[in-house]
């Protein structure tokens, strides 16, 4: 029968499965949550393309059933924006880890923010490298180990909610692997709202942060997750910061409305070009 | 085949330096979407772009550096544009990576590096060749470009366009290696009509979604693209991977698909690769040189030959593939090869390697920073004409 | 009437994908009326898969296959008058 299907199938590529991801991890909930949000948006998976980097979430692209491209180290965010400017007739996202996007992907992220890029950039966010085997992250929390940081990580970790808001970007929400329910509204919020949209998705790996920072597994995160998030929407994103024994202010921090990049750039030219303006159309 | 916009073209006789003139041959080639970032001596192709392309139905974005933008143009390479971007040393280091992923992807994209001194920061103003072995070996692992050099504004006009239309004939990086003088050099530009310039058309595959295999090569060892938007949801990546396009982590999988993308520019390089050619029919002393110090080793052959030396310039255009097929054939009578580049000797090594010591080669080596005294050619091609 | 119709009918059922579990556990604990339990036996991959313990708890809300990152549940909403239906199948 039909319905015994499980309905994310058509968007797996089901014949690359199982997938590499370890028990407990929170990535294949993340991709139950966007592909949740995709059918309730009513976009047409035709028209979406998902842009990853690498990493453990950056396999992403490789197992979900869209035009999807698997980029290099950090530079999920160039390629979309390249991909995105070029046909804006696509919903493009990045589906990336914190590493990825922040650490090596930082400059691109706070540009892409800048300048309003209509692309919709969803961080995994496990605190870690997990992909090659557990070094210090740019999101660690202090005092977590590392495999190069193996006696606590002692560097300030980032705010994530607050980087993007304070470059700029329209959409800034954060949601664990438990709020799967919020998760998945917040991911079609995003894909529906034009300009640069980011989620701060706080997900369990159990392999390699959880176990060397002796946290448990998958299940005992979610707990923690269900115990201790605590739902502030609107909240002021300075205040927002994570800490390894919590608590996780969750929720819809930002909201806003700007011109996208590619409506500035717009504007611009017919300002200045008046009817020497051809504007660029799409060979599509 | 399709041709050039008549729109767009500026059809007509300019005055231009090669940087503006390659600018105007991406737009004649149906580039409407590039991106860069400014570094001497390169900045004008991009800066003659972002004011030329908003009046063609195009645009032009500085990205935050040269790495998101030789990325940012892959991305709007699959989205279906022709796409450009322009750098110099220090950029085009950093854009090692992305040539690379643009090969293993086979992503159709052009780079143009008006050479300058280095290494490091080196002269950034001043000439220089001595970006040869990086254009070919710059990113990590086996793969191959295309990398052509012109010696004139003009050239760099039509180079361009060739550029263009070798990156989606083979689904490969062109590389476009000016130096700085013929970049910044103003001379005559001959643009011909739209009508007369053919464009390649993006390879896409005729098949359904159904049947369609990303990279799955033709007879010629080049896959077909599908566009994307249209159903086909395909996925790329950089991993080493199959003819669906999925990752493999074999070393059965490697075996299959680099020898092809090596194969896919090398087996083909009857087709793609272009010589110069002066004076060889009878030449005694084979001068092999490009780009600026061509023009200049041209006068030293004219000025040899008024003395009696059999000289003759062999010029490859295409510098990757080398054009090997063609120097073997032009040794046959050569008693000495020269090979004068702005550089401490890099083009050479792949001279040497092909004349394998049947005659001698001759380096003329310049460390950059200025052009290559044209007697000095002369005296060193009277020496080996004796 | 019938016994089966007096019974409260489910309004939802649960399918699962027992190889594909790696019993992280996920399900079990957030299914809001308890319906799952973990299986006694083990799967190919050496992990105890869930099974449907309370199959007329199920009200078809899906949080396990939102949940679950293997894709190996899925739970569905099912109308009364297929409910008679679902009560004779395997679950």
């Amino acid at each position: 029968m039909n319905e015994e299907r499980n309905p994310v199938e058509a968007f797996l590529r089901m014949d690359r499965m199982p997938h590499i991801w370890c028990p407990g991890c929170g990535i294949g909930v993340v991709v139950n949550c966007f592909v949740r949000a995709v059918l309730e948006a009513k976009i047409d998976p035709d028209k979406l393309a998902v842009v990853s980097g690498i990493g453990c979430t950056g396999r992403i692209a490789g197992y979900i059933k869209l035009d999807s491209f698997h980029t290099t180290h950090g530079r999920a965010i160039p390629f979309a924006t390249g991909l995105k400017m070029a046909r804006p007739d696509l919903t493009v996202v990045v589906l990336s880890g914190d590493g990825d996007l922040v650490a090596i992907g930082g400059n691109h992220f706070i540009h892409a923010a800048r300048r309003n890029v209509d692309i919709k950039v969803f961080c995994v966010n496990n605190f870690t490298y997990a992909m090659t085997g557990g070094q210090v992250a740019p999101t660690s929390p202090v005092h977590s180990l590392a495999t190069t940081a193996p006696y606590g990580v002692f560097e300030e970790p980032f705010n994530l909610p607050y980087l993007a808001d304070s470059t700029g970007a329209v959409y800034v929400a954060r949601w664990t692997t438990y709020h799967v329910r919020q998760l998945s509204r917040a991911m079609n919020e995003a894909l529906q709202k034009p300009g640069f949209s980011f989620i701060d998705i706080i997900a369990p790996c159990p392999t390699i942060f959880l176990r060397r920072n002796r946290l448990g597994d998958g299940l005992d995160t979610m707990r923690f997750y269900k115990e201790n998030s605590r739902l502030e929407n609107g909240a002021d994103t300075r205040n927002v910061g994570l800490g390894l024994k919590g608590p996780i202010v969750v929720g819809k921090f930002v909201d806003r409305q700007r011109p996208t990049l590619g409506e500035c750039m717009d504007q611009e030219y017919r300002a200045a070009l008046g009817d020497k303006y051809v504007p660029y159309t799409t060979g599509a | 085949m399709p041709h050039a916009d008549p729109k767009a073209v500026l059809t007509g006789r300019h005055f231009l330096d090669g940087d503006h003139a390659c600018s105007e041959g991406a737009i004649a080639a149906g580039c409407r979407v590039a991106f860069g970032y400014p570094i001497t001596p390169s900045t004008e192709v991009v800066e003659r772009l972002s004011q030329r392309l908003p009046q063609v139905g195009g645009f032009f974005i500085q990205m935050e550096d040269e790495i998101a933008s030789s990325i940012a143009i892959q991305g709007a390479a699959w989205g279906g544009a022709r796409v450009l971007t322009a750098s110099s040393g220090p950029g085009m280091s950093l854009m090692m990576e992305h040539i690379g992923l643009a090969a293993m992807t086979e992503t159709p994209c052009v780079f143009v590096n008006v050479q300058r001194a280095g290494p490091s920061t080196g002269l950034p103003t001043m000439t220089a060749q001595a970006d040869i072995m990086q254009a070919r070996w710059g990113s990590h692992g086996d793969y191959e470009v295309i990398a052509l050099s012109p010696w004139s504004p003009q050239e760099c006009f039509e180079l361009t366009i060739k550029a263009f239309n070798l990156a989606e004939r083979y689904r490969v990086p062109t590389l476009l290696m000016m130096d700085e003088t013929v970049g910044h050099m103003v001379e005559k530009v001959e643009i011909p009509p739209a009508e007369s310039i053919e464009i390649e058309p993006r390879r896409y595959t005729r098949l359904p979604p159904s049947e369609y295999l990303p990279y799955q090569p033709g007879p010629d060892l080049v896959p077909d693209m599908a566009p994307v938007g249209k159903g086909y949801r395909f996925h790329v990546t950089g991993l080493t991977h199959d003819e669906r396009g999925y990752p493999v982590m074999t070393a059965e999988a490697q075996g299959k698909l680099i020898p092809r993308l090596v194969r896919k520019i090398l087996d083909n390089a009857n087709k793609i690769c272009i010589t110069d050619e002066h004076s060889l029919e009878d030449a005694e002393v084979v001068l092999v040189s490009f780009g600026i110090t061509a023009r200049i080793a041209l006068y030293a052959v004219e000025a040899a030959r008024r003395a009696g030396i059999r000289v003759g310039l062999l010029r490859p255009v295409t510098i990757w593939p080398f054009p090997e097929k063609r120097l073997r054939e032009v040794l046959g009578r050569a008693r000495a090869v020269v090979v004068p580049e702005l550089n401490l000797g890099q083009l050479a090594l792949e001279v040497e390697r092909i004349v394998a010591g049947k005659v001698p080669v001759i380096r003329l080596n310049h460390a950059g920073g200025a052009v290559i005294d044209p007697e000095e050619i002369l005296r060193t091609v009277k020496e080996c004409g004796r | 009437m019938s016994n089966s119709e007096k019974k409260k009918e489910p309004r939802g059922r649960v399918f699962i994908v027992r190889e594909r579990c790696k019993g992280c556990g996920f399900c079990i604990e957030f299914c809001p009326t308890k319906v799952l339990a973990f299986e006694e036996g083990y799967n190919d991959k050496g992990y105890h898969p869930p099974m449907v313990a309370k199959p007329e708890a199920c009200s078809g809300c899906n949080l396990c296959g939102l949940y679950c990152p293997d894709f190996a549940i899925h739970g569905l909403r099912v109308r009364p008058v297929e409910a008679q239906e679902a009560d004779h199948a395997t679950c």
